[in-house]
């Protein structure tokens, strides 16, 4: 087939049309995740000064350098700051308001326009810690925040008082609370068998927290942080248990026959949803956090499963259903009511809701499909418009998102070669890196504070 | 097949239950009658003869024993002239009756026990009982399933119809169906995909004759791979519903 000229200018017309228009889109998406995600503002020139030693206990220049290296990976990691790079910085380590010399921050290269500085000492078996951020271009009243820790020492303490000094920078100057003391659960089967394993928001402090020995998947922190939804599949069946994370065991939950899986914690933390087929077809079940009071939500042939709710108000659901097909992401009131699809084909699963309400993240293959072209990404969907943007592209193929307290950030289970880690990255998909390198690791979910 | 076994065991109760009163009647029947003692007052003799345990089973054995009073002569049917007093260990494979007469100057007596064999009950369908995992997982294929569906393919309709028919010949069988879904896709939805593929495969069970109650059903998801490549016939094998015994 021969196209003619003109068709050619009409299909070269047509061409440039699309990507303006295409491009004029994303620019107004990348703007109204920006604001929704708490990334729209524009970033702060942060410097963080090594913090001083003051003293010489034997444990001072490691726990020196624990605090450096992670208050600055938070400060970076918070997203809200253009930080000044170590080798720009000034090289001196002011360990007072008498000892900085703030022309020396604001002036080229460093061009701060806030410094974080302060000393570290260890005596007598604490850890003590004076921290200040100072407004770089203010010499007459510089002081944003000066802050005093004084904790006993162990080998965690210096990245314990780096986290708490940097979610204090991040409140004062991002106006939310931030992350770094915040924890992620998920699932590894590193010590051989599939079990619930814990780490700090940045992919420190792994560790083993159930020893059940058959599968465990799905595991939900409840909002206070004390209890552990998760789901165990055994040859009995498959049953929602619930680990208390300050009795450090196993505690109660009734049993049923049928596959009971994908637990969800209501915002109150009072109520339980998930997927039970103790009545055939998978529906989406609530109960109380004991278990009890069961009243089913959905009732339409084909799976209905990975339900969450609005954490916001408590009142809505977003799940999962193969009721037309291919499964796709719906919203509901939690009595049943009301039920909208939200997403207008392909292969989407695993929502996860921010916590202002606001948003759905979920991943989406748009084309499934043997020999389809394209993978499982993660979007984000602005629910009120229905706007969509994708956050992952080519890295595999992702899944399981889940949001941050402050809802900057997302985690999610990325898979490559049939080899699953979770990595983060912003709410806006910029930012990406690994938090695990060990065995697989799978299904993160993120404290909700 | 039911009532049969229970009119014969009727059949044997009313038996033993005429044994025992013709054994009484007999006893008494033969109760000497109190002799007129107008010359020699010789005694009468007396006799009694127990068997213990009174029931066995067939190839074990029990103990009789008798004793006998005033006779001089004194034997049990099937057994013969015996000692006046005495113990014999006896193994019959059937129910008998000893009955053992005494006599002496004074006249004659005698009594009767009855060792009970029960019969082993006929040896049942006790095939099912010895079925094995091998055996069944050679007999019950598992079906296969199209790309994220759980309807029933024509080719697993078949293999359901043979499968069926294996578990009807063998009715103690339980049976525990685990659905079971490709690598691809995400693993919350693929739970329930393989509760679908086992609900399916239970009801098409059910509907070729095989009682609901027999069957258990699970999901097992993509969390237990048959077949780890990634390719389209590895993915086919997973995509399956598996029958298995349900111990």
């Amino acid at each position: 087939m021969e196209a003619s000229p003109n068709r050619c200018r009409k299909q070269a017309a047509l061409l440039l049309f699309s990507i303006l228009f295409l491009a004029t889109t994303l620019a107004k998406a990348q703007d109204w995740v920006h604001t929704g995600t708490n990334l729209g503002a524009p970033k702060i020139r942060l410097a963080a000064a090594d913090f001083k030693m003051v003293g010489n206990d034997a444990a001072l220049s490691t726990a020196q350098l624990t605090f450096n290296q992670v208050l600055y990976a938070d400060l970076t990691n918070a997203g809200i700051f253009d930080m000044v790079s170590k080798s720009l910085a000034p090289a001196v380590m002011p360990g007072s308001p008498q000892e900085i010399n703030l022309s020396q921050w604001s002036s080229p290269p460093a061009n701060a326009a806030m410094v974080a500085f302060g000393a570290i000492n260890v005596q007598n078996g604490r850890e003590i810690v004076y921290g200040w951020l100072f407004d770089a271009k203010n010499t007459q009243s510089p002081q944003v925040l000066g802050q005093q820790y004084n904790e006993e020492a162990t080998p965690d303490t210096a990245r314990h008082i780096a986290h708490e000094f940097a979610d204090a920078i991040i409140a004062r100057l991002g106006g939310i609370p931030g992350i770094a003391e915040s924890e992620i659960y998920y699932i590894s089967d590193r010590s051989g068998n599939k079990e619930v394993w814990q780490m700090d928001y940045d992919g420190a402090n792994q560790h083993q927290l159930t020893h059940i020995g058959s599968i465990c998947l799905s595991p939900r922190i409840s909002p206070d942080g004390g209890r552990l939804a998760f789901d165990e599949l055994n040859s009995h069946g498959s049953n929602i248990r619930i680990y208390s994370m300050s009795l450090h065991r196993m505690v109660s939950f009734p049993i049923h026959d049928g596959t009971d899986f994908s637990p969800a914690w209501a915002p109150d933390g009072n109520n339980l949803a998930f997927s039970s087929s103790r009545s055939g077809d998978p529906e989406i079940w609530i109960s109380s956090a004991s278990g009890f009071g069961l009243r089913r939500v959905t009732a339409y042939r084909g799976p209905d499963v990975s339900p969450v709710f609005n954490p916001k108000t408590g009142t809505q659901i977003a799940w999962i259903s193969g009721r037309t097909g291919l499964p796709q992401v719906y919203i509901m009131e939690s009595d049943g009511t009301n039920v909208q699809r939200m997403t207008d084909g392909g292969y989407a699963t695993s929502p996860a809701w921010s916590p202002n309400g606001q948003f759905l993240a979920f991943a989406w293959a748009r084309n499934y499909g043997p020999g389809a072209p394209g993978g499982q990404d993660i979007y984000v969907m602005d629910i009120a418009s229905r706007r969509w943007i994708q956050l992952t592209h080519d890295i595999g193929r992702t899944d399981f998102p889940s949001w941050s307290p402050d809802g900057r950030h997302i985690i999610f289970q990325r898979t490559v070669g049939g080899h699953s880690e979770i990595w983060t990255m912003l709410a806006d998909g910029t930012g990406q890196q690994a938090l695990t390198k060990v065995g697989n690791s799978r299904m993160p979910n993120w404290s909700w504070k | 097949m039911k009532n049969y076994k229970m009119n014969s065991a009727l059949a044997s109760a009313a038996l033993v239950a005429f044994l025992i009163t013709t054994g009484c009647h007999h006893k008494q029947a033969a109760a000497p009658p109190p002799p007129p003692p107008p010359a020699a007052p010789a005694p009468a003799p007396t006799a009694n003869i127990t068997v213990t345990p009174d029931s066995i089973a067939p190839g074990q054995s029990a103990v009789l024993n008798w004793t006998t009073t005033n006779a001089t002569d004194v034997s049990i049917d099937g057994i013969g002239a015996v000692e006046t007093s005495g113990t014999k260990n006896v193994s019959p494979t059937e129910t008998a009756t000893y009955h053992l007469v005494a006599r002496g100057d004074g006249g004659s007596t005698d009594a009767t026990a009855t060792l009970t064999v029960t019969q082993p009950p006929p040896p049942p369908p006790a095939a099912p009982q010895q079925l094995t995992e091998a055996e069944f997982e050679q007999n019950v294929k598992p079906i296969f399933f199209d790309y994220d569906a759980y309807s029933i393919r024509p080719d697993a309709q078949a293999v359901i119809s043979q499968d069926a028919s294996f578990l009807q010949s063998h009715p103690d069988a339980k049976i525990l169906i685990a659905g079971y879904c490709d690598d691809r896709g995400s693993a919350e939805y693929n739970l329930a995909l393989g509760q679908n593929r086992a609900n399916a495969a239970k009801t098409a069970l059910t509907q070729a004759g095989i009682d609901a109650s027999r069957v258990r059903t699970i999901s097992y998801g993509k969390e237990k791979q048959f077949c780890t490549e990634q390719n389209e016939s590895c993915w086919q094998q997973n995509r399956r519903a598996q029958f298995s015994l349900d111990q």
